[in-house]
This record gives C-alpha cells, sequence and structure tokens, in this order.
C-alpha cells in the first residue's frame, strides 16, 4: 500500500529544473524541432500515436521532444492530453479497401489484382549501417512510374469470394461498439473490445506474444495474407451538417493474417484469420496485432486455450504500457511507511526465530 | 468539401484574400475535440474504435443568411473557420461559382499533382516475384 508523504517541493521544483536542462543538452547542439521529429522520426511518432491512441503527428511530436525520446513517456503524455478535450463522436469506420496504398505485400500470393508495391520499406536492407547518413546526407530523388489506376482489393476478400477463408463477423443491428475509455474491462471480452486493446497495447509486448505463438505456445500457423499501408479517408455524421462530413485523411497500416483452417461435420474448412490496424506506418505492430488477435479466438474457434498468448484477461490486462509502466514505476516513489511495518514484522520473527532456537544452539555448544 | 480539408490553413486564406468578402459571423466559435476514429474487423466486419484523432469544427453565417460548417482533423481552429467559411460561400448566388473556381478547382489541383506523385513513387516499387524451381538456384 501507498501511504502519501509531503515535503520535499524545493527539491521537486528543482529536479524538474534540472531535467529541462539534461533534455535540451548541450546547448551548442542546434535544438530539434517539432517539425524535424514528425519529418525525419516518423516511425516513432507513428508509434507514439498508436499506442498514445491520439492520431494528431504534431502533438506526438511534442510528447517525443518533452520525453526526451522516452516514446513510453510520450505515450502517457498524449494520452494524458486526450482527456482533455470533449469528443465530438465517432466517425464512420473507415474503408481500408479504398486505401491509397503506398505498400502492399503478400506473402501468400505472388500475383495479385494491383500487384505487389514494396513502397518505403526496410525489408532486404542488409542492415549495415550507413556512415554517409552520420551528416549532410542529401537522398537522390524518389524513381517514378506510371500508376495504375487498378483496384487494389482485400486478398482476403479474393480468397473470400472462393468460401476458402472465414467471412468477417458483421454487427448486430443497432448493436453498439463496446469503448474500452469508456467503460471498464470486463472478461470475456468481445472481439471489437480486444482489437481496441490490441490497437493501443505496446508493440514490445505484442511482438513477444505474437512471437510466443509462432514457437508453440498456442501455434495457430500464420501466413500474412496481405499487410497494407496508405492513406484513408475519413469522415464523421457530424449532427450539427445532418450528414457525414470529411475531415481529412490519416494514415494507416492493416495487417491480414491467414491461419490454419478449421471445419466441422456441418462446415467446410476454410482458413481462418487474425487482423490488425494501426496509425502512420506501423508493420511490426499490426503483424502482431494480428498473431495475438487470432490467438485470442481460441474459445470462439473451440481450441485449447493453454498458452498465455490465448488467455485474453492475461493478454488485455497487461497490453497496455501506460497502465503498466505506472504500475511498475510507482515502486520507486517513497513507501516508507509501507516499508517500516514490513520491517517491523521481519524483526519480530527475527526476534522469535532466534529465541526458539537459541536453547538448541546452547545445547550444540555444550556438546 | 474534402479538398478544404485536405488543404492548410494559409492556402485557402490565401486564396480567399482575392475575394470581397460578404459580412458573415461565427455561428460557432472554432473549437477543438475528439472523434474516436474506427476500424472495421477483419477491414469489412463490425466496427471496433481504433483510437482518437484531434479534431477542429467552426460555423459560420453569412449575413445573407447562408449557413456553413467546418471540420477538419487536427487542432488548427482558423482552418476550420475558412472551410466553414467556403461552406457557407459556395451555398451563395454571387459567390458560389467564384469559390468553386478559385478557392476549391485549384486546391483540387494541387491535391491530385501531390497524389499523383506519390502514387508515381509507388508504383516504382511495385515488384514481380517469381517462385524459382527447386534445385535451380
Amino acid at each position: 500500500m501507498y501511504v502519501a508523504v509531503k515535503g520535499g517541493e524545493r527539491a521537486i521544483e528543482n529536479a524538474h529544473r534540472l531535467l529541462a536542462h539534461a533534455r535540451r543538452g548541450d546547448q551548442s547542439v542546434a535544438e530539434i524541432s517539432l517539425d524535424q521529429i514528425s519529418e525525419q522520426l516518423g516511425l516513432a511518432v507513428d508509434r507514439v500515436m498508436s499506442e498514445g491512441s491520439l492520431y494528431d503527428r504534431e502533438l506526438a511530436a511534442l510528447a517525443i521532444k518533452q520525453a526526451r525520446g522516452d516514446l513510453i513517456e510520450a505515450i502517457f503524455l498524449v494520452r494524458a492530453f486526450r482527456a482533455t478535450l470533449p469528443r465530438f463522436g465517432a466517425s464512420e469506420p473507415v474503408e481500408t479497401g479504398a486505401m491509397r496504398v503506398q505498400r502492399r505485400v503478400s506473402a501468400t500470393f505472388k500475383d495479385i489484382p494491383g500487384g505487389q508495391i514494396l513502397g518505403p520499406t526496410f525489408d532486404y536492407t542488409h542492415r549495415l549501417l550507413d556512415p554517409s547518413l552520420a551528416e549532410g546526407f542529401v537522398p537522390e530523388a524518389p524513381a517514378a512510374a506510371e500508376a495504375s489506376t487498378a483496384p487494389t482489393p482485400r486478398v482476403t476478400d479474393i480468397l473470400g469470394r472462393d468460401g476458402l477463408i472465414e467471412s468477417s463477423p458483421q454487427a448486430e443491428e443497432g448493436a453498439s461498439v463496446g469503448d474500452l475509455t469508456r467503460e471498464p474491462l470486463n472478461f470475456p471480452a468481445d472481439r471489437d473490445l480486444r482489437l481496441q486493446n490490441l490497437a493501443r497495447g505496446d508493440e514490445g509486448f505484442l511482438l513477444a506474444m505474437g512471437y510466443s505463438t509462432q514457437r508453440g505456445y498456442g501455434r495457430n500457423h500464420p501466413f500474412v495474407g496481405e499487410i497494407r499501408f496508405g492513406e484513408v479517408e475519413v469522415e464523421l455524421f457530424a449532427e450539427d451538417v445532418g450528414f457525414a462530413v470529411p475531415l481529412g485523411a490519416i494514415e494507416l497500416t492493416e495487417c491480414q493474417m491467414v491461419n490454419q483452417f478449421k471445419g466441422s461435420a456441418t462446415e467446410a474448412p476454410c482458413f481462418t484469420r487474425g487482423y490488425g490496424l494501426a496509425f502512420g506506418q506501423s508493420e511490426r505492430k499490426t503483424m502482431s496485432m494480428a498473431l495475438v488477435d487470432r490467438a485470442l479466438r481460441a474459445r470462439e474457434l473451440g481450441e485449447e486455450a493453454l498458452a498465455p498468448a490465448q488467455d485474453e484477461e492475461f493478454v488485455m490486462s497487461h497490453s497496455d504500457n501506460v497502465q503498466a509502466t505506472g504500475f511498475v514505476e510507482h515502486l520507486k516513489l517513497p513507501h516508507y511507511v509501507d516499508f517500516q511495518s514490513e520491517l517491523g514484522l521481519l524483526r519480530k520473527l527475527r526476534k522469535e526465530f532466534a529465541e526458539a532456537s537459541a536453547p538448541d544452539a546452547m545445547k550444540e555448544a555444550a556438546e | 468539401m474534402a479538398v478544404l480539408a485536405h488543404a492548410e490553413a494559409g492556402e485557402i486564406a490565401a486564396r480567399l484574400r482575392n475575394f470581397a468578402l460578404p459580412a458573415h459571423q461565427d455561428l460557432r466559435v472554432p473549437e477543438n475535440g475528439l472523434v474516436m476514429l474506427r476500424g472495421r474487423v477483419g477491414g469489412d466486419g463490425a466496427p471496433f474504435n481504433l483510437g482518437e484523432a484531434t479534431v477542429s469544427r467552426a460555423a459560420v453565417r453569412l449575413a445573407s443568411g447562408e449557413v456553413g460548417f467546418g471540420y477538419t482533423l487536427g487542432r488548427d481552429g482558423e482552418k476550420a473557420r475558412l472551410i466553414a467559411l467556403c461552406d457557407a460561400l459556395v451555398q451563395s448566388r454571387d459567390f458560389g461559382g467564384p469559390v468553386e473556381r478559385d478557392v476549391i478547382a485549384p486546391l483540387r489541383e494541387q491535391l491530385m499533382l501531390r497524389r499523383n506523385r506519390t502514387a508515381a513513387e509507388t508504383a516504382a516499387t511495385k515488384v514481380d516475384f517469381y517462385t524459382m524451381v527447386r534445385g535451380e538456384g
């Protein structure tokens, strides 16, 4: 239990002054701007937006700067900020099939309508440090080619046409969409809440959980049906206007995982699916999310659920890095009263132990 | 209006500067808030809450009575107000045509140029994988 302490105001104030100084670093080095963070550390911004659960590049960049590059601290700052604004409503669900794709790959089919598009990717790089980036690097202009106007349907839609893959669950009419920022989490949780939880969940945690399924802890035989990254339009049904108004576009990454098939006496076998969606270019995150989403469907699909990644209470209760860091890091705050009572109890127990063993010790000495 | 949501406040303001704007007032002063962005399970299934986005909104009424609404991602209240103003102007008999021609059309063209460039750069990374027969190498 934590018992409040008081005092130390001057030291705390000075510590924060020192933090501001340390954050700035050597003042003969140019200060980093939010534009520089947003443009040149774009994937860090994407991660802070995803896990901070707030799409706003500028705020995420500010949070990264304020947090000295500590992304979990930045995510914490963004989460705290979102609590200061009123909510106007919920958008129409985004249409990822109509995404203006900047990257789209499938590991299951090499010839997909619309083609495989590598886009800006680390894939196939050699992972050798590049000294030319150290200073004054000017990249070559990107190559250009004639853009195709062919649609880029989701790979899962193509498989779905032949009934080879399960179709996505549809909402019941009038069903509300679960929101874990508004209602406390209860178990078992429906898929909408699970996906919301995973979408804001810690990338490292989900990566480890997803990896564990590949290593055999809840194996579900995944293939990347498709990963796509690009811009989608956002619309909001505005009550004052009376129709859905365009808000602009956001960048999203979507991962469709195609998993081991299942059938029954009454249903023909078909592939099952896991789904990942996140703000910005967040491939590792969406892949991990899709693996864990699929693992969490174990019960629904009649699979034995023995592995951690299949345990929704375990996964959903530990995926949030703001909650996790809050509880872990609170341990460093003063626990003096708490510790004093433990210390008192321990001294008492040790005294009792010494008294109980004292006659034995004397007996041994005599022998 | 989608075109305006994709433009910068400064770009809209610069194009409106050439107009002798009619009298107008704020019906709703610019206000920042959040919109919960939704996705769908599997891309095409039941909706779920993905995460929020900052949104700014405003409403403007012309002296002649037309009411315009402005909504945009981000926290730029001035941009929301300019969109609302344009929305009101396009409904007016006197300004509808000119605003479409001198504000929205050129911004649409700029947007298309940006999109086409991205599409062309993206297209250059289109890849044809081919499967090797085992034993070749």
